[in-house]
């Protein structure tokens, strides 16, 4: 049986090096942005708390796919430049995870106990210690978990890049099923079995981040 | 006893004038007058809701008073000088400001994620700008004198609440502050754990010339650490004196029902204490 | 650059297919109830038999992408075993088989959610263990799962687009469709998005309703 036939790995393999550097880069600019938008919506002034909302809900209120092909089909258009695919792929995949994170690095900010910033009030640590060694590492904390669910929604989602020409997993997998239709279950085999190990290694590098983030805790 | 031969000097560290705080239209501090003297110790008692911890929490700069003025080594605390108009003061005042002023919390307010001789330390290190070595050094003094020496390691939800509160006693003192204050700080405690933290409490007020201003149920150690007691209903001072003059003699009605019902409750909670003894 | 005829032109082409991309969701979405409650009760099972290997099998899907997935039922299933789905059928299913893992989640957090005592009284008070599930334990959690189960219809919903990898003629796939012919893509993929937001977003404000006050609940109910 041919399920795991060997020679279509090096091919596969050259795709996922293409996921995970769009994984990668990608998660980069959602984290930033999480963090951007999230203190923002915090923010006292209206203006500010106001567009990082209008930014959450709309990259949250539309699809991903959409947002992809916005960027790689629509935008150059608008303003008449070329967007490489993989930087559409990246400012989107970006854009929109970080509106979704964004509401992590909020609540959890928002979760910290009241009597945390009264002690170090009380303490007198000024605003930018207490956010800083106070409250952000008790909300790093509690924003590992869900971070760790958005990362692996993330990788998932790098599989649409596919359809605006980048040449990763999916779309080696596709290329090679043209050359030989035949082998179709075994590549589709393939695919699954390495984006699985890939997002099982995600979870295991954030698990260990939770474990050292959860000291003292329980 | 000791406290009725302390010489005060004439400045009042801390002075309340006319202060009245309102939370979402409800007054709960009406145009409070209140001088702390250096050194002082107050008991602050009461029924809850009388403004108790308003009093304490205005002055530690979490709350901001609705009208009034408070003054703090005779600089405003809540205002400031801005082209010879008051207005209201700003994060670089109040940090200025809260250097001479420290808290113990109800809930003690640890941080969860940091040991317990990092939680001593912290504020050491980043606010008073002090080095590392000095730093811990001065900590471990303060935890040694709370009787924790043998847990720096821990962190603080390997703690009971009483060793917990504790810390956080030492956590305010190591900042040297010329006023602490105590907010019902064994009112989360179990029972039996709270004559510990009062034992901490008593020490420090037996060594030190800090001010302390305790809000408290604890009427027996009110009256035998206070050189004042404050009686506080409805958002304002409704009596107040020396320990004896309190306990003694109250004159307001409302301070009598007050000992009275505290009194009751006690002989109450004893006897409902054997009733549970005898049943096990 | 943006072309007013144009877009008033493709406008009613764009909502004729709103109807097939909410029937798709709301046909995965209902397929995923089902199958995540015995899916849900596999993985709770005492019989480590069962319970394992659903639970490996239902990580492995919530871990690897939903398009593959769709590839897979409509070009391994065919030659594998001789079916052939239609794009619906098979975007239907899929949805719902990738969105039945995440929902089996919700359902065992909101029977977790309920007090071991409620159980304990149940059997104190000698009710069946059917009685006791319809009576006491699925009264309790279903409700709090409520709006968790709104978020995941709108995530499905949102979904959709990748159908369109499989040829179901939805909104994303009729945009490109009219974008390549005219190389129009601006207003065709914004009409696009803006539907997917004049959808979704009142849904989302809906479900966070329905949240808050069910957190009011709640509250209320812990101060009795």
């Amino acid at each position: 049986m041919d399920l795991f036939s060997l020679e279509l790995l090096p091919p596969l393999l050259s795709g996922l090096k293409v996921t995970l550097l769009i994984t990668m880069y990608s998660t980069l600019v959602a984290l930033a942005l999480s963090f951007v938008a999230g203190f923002a919506r915090l923010s006292r002034f209206r203006v500010i708390s106001g567009t990082a909302a209008v930014y959450v809900e709309l990259f949250r209120g539309t699809s991903l796919l959409v947002q992809l092909f916005w960027m790689y089909f629509a935008l150059p258009i608008l303003l008449d430049i070329r967007i490489p695919a993989m930087t559409a792929a990246v400012i989107a995949i970006g854009l929109n995870y970080g509106a979704y994170g964004s509401e992590v690095v909020r609540s959890t900010i928002a979760a910290v106990p009241k009597g945390q910033v009264e002690a170090s009030i009380a303490l007198n640590f000024t605003p930018f210690q207490r956010m800083k060694n106070i409250i952000l590492p008790q909300a790093w904390a509690m924003m590992l978990p869900s971070f760790g669910n958005l990362q692996i929604e993330l990788l998932k989602g790098t599989s649409l890049v596919y359809l605006i020409t980048l040449t990763d997993l999916t779309y080696q997998g596709m290329m090679l099923r043209t050359y030989d239709i035949s082998q179709t279950t075994a590549i589709f085999t393939w695919i699954l079995i390495l984006y699985y190990a890939a997002a099982t290694l995600l979870t295991y590098v954030i698990r260990l981040a939770e474990r050292k983030a959860a000291v003292g805790r329980g | 006893m000791s406290q009725n031969i302390k010489n005060f000097s004439a400045e009042p560290i801390v002075r309340y004038r006319n202060v009245t705080k309102v939370f979402d239209q409800r007054v709960v501090l009406k145009r409070l007058d209140l001088d702390i003297m250096p050194g002082e110790k107050i008991a602050l008692i009461g029924p809850s809701g009388s403004g108790k911890t308003t009093i304490a929490r205005l002055l530690m700069t979490l709350e901001q008073p609705t009208s009034g003025t408070i003054e703090v080594n005779g600089e405003l605390l809540w205002h400031m000088q801005h082209k010879g108009k008051l207005i209201t003061a700003n994060e670089k005042h109040l940090h200025r400001m809260r250097s001479s002023i420290g808290m113990v919390f109800q809930h003690f307010n640890l941080f969860p994620h940091m040991t317990i001789l990092r939680n001593v330390m912290e504020a050491l290190v980043h606010v008073r700008k002090i080095p590392k070595p000095q730093a811990q050094q001065r900590a471990l003094e303060l935890l040694q004198q709370v009787g924790l020496q043998d847990h720096i390691k821990k962190y603080p939800a390997q703690l009971s609440g009483g060793q917990k509160q504790r810390v956080a006693i030492a956590r305010a003192l190591v900042m040297e502050p010329k006023i602490l204050l105590f907010d019902e700080v064994t009112s989360a405690l179990d029972p039996e754990l709270v004559g510990e933290v009062l034992d901490v409490i008593k020490g420090i007020a037996e060594k030190k010339d800090t001010a302390m201003l305790l809000i408290t149920h604890e009427m027996d150690f009110a009256r035998e650490i206070a050189d004042r007691i404050l009686f506080t209903d409805g958002g304002v001072i409704v009596e107040q004196g020396t320990p004896e003059q309190i306990f003694e003699n109250p004159q307001s009605p409302r301070l009598q029902a007050f000992l009275t019902r505290f009194l009751k409750e006690r002989q109450y909670g004893l006897a409902s204490e054997t009733a549970a003894a005898g049943a096990e | 650059m943006w072309d007013w005829n144009y877009t008033w032109e493709i406008l009613p082409q764009l909502l004729k297919v709103v109807p097939i991309t909410i029937a798709a969701t709301l046909s995965a979405f209902i397929f995923a109830c089902a199958l995540g409650a015995p899916l849900a009760m596999a993985k709770q099972s005492k019989n480590k038999w069962l319970s394992l290997p659903v639970s490996a099998i239902a990580d492995f899907i919530r871990k690897t992408p939903l398009i593959i997935q769709l590839f897979v039922l409509v070009f391994v299933l065919p030659t594998s075993i001789g079916l052939t789905l239609s794009p619906f059928v098979a975007g239907m299913i899929g949805l719902g088989i990738h969105y039945s893992t995440y929902l089996s989640e919700v359902y065992r957090s909101g029977i977790e959610a309920v007090p071991k005592g409620q159980w304990e009284a149940s059997t104190a008070l000698n009710f069946t263990k059917t009685n006791t599930w319809l009576r006491i334990i699925l009264p309790q959690s279903i409700p709090p799962t409520i709006p968790v189960m709104g978020n995941y219809l709108i995530t499905m919903f949102k979904e959709t687009p990748t159908l369109s990898a499989i040829t179901l003629v939805e909104l994303l796939m009729t945009a490109k469709t009219l974008g390549s012919s005219s190389f129009k893509y601006v207003e065709a993929l914004t009409l696009v998005g803006l539907i997917f937001l004049v959808l979704s977003y009142p849904s989302a404000l809906l479900v966070r309703a329905l949240e808050r006050r069910m957190q009011a609940r709640e509250g209320s109910a812990a101060i009795k």
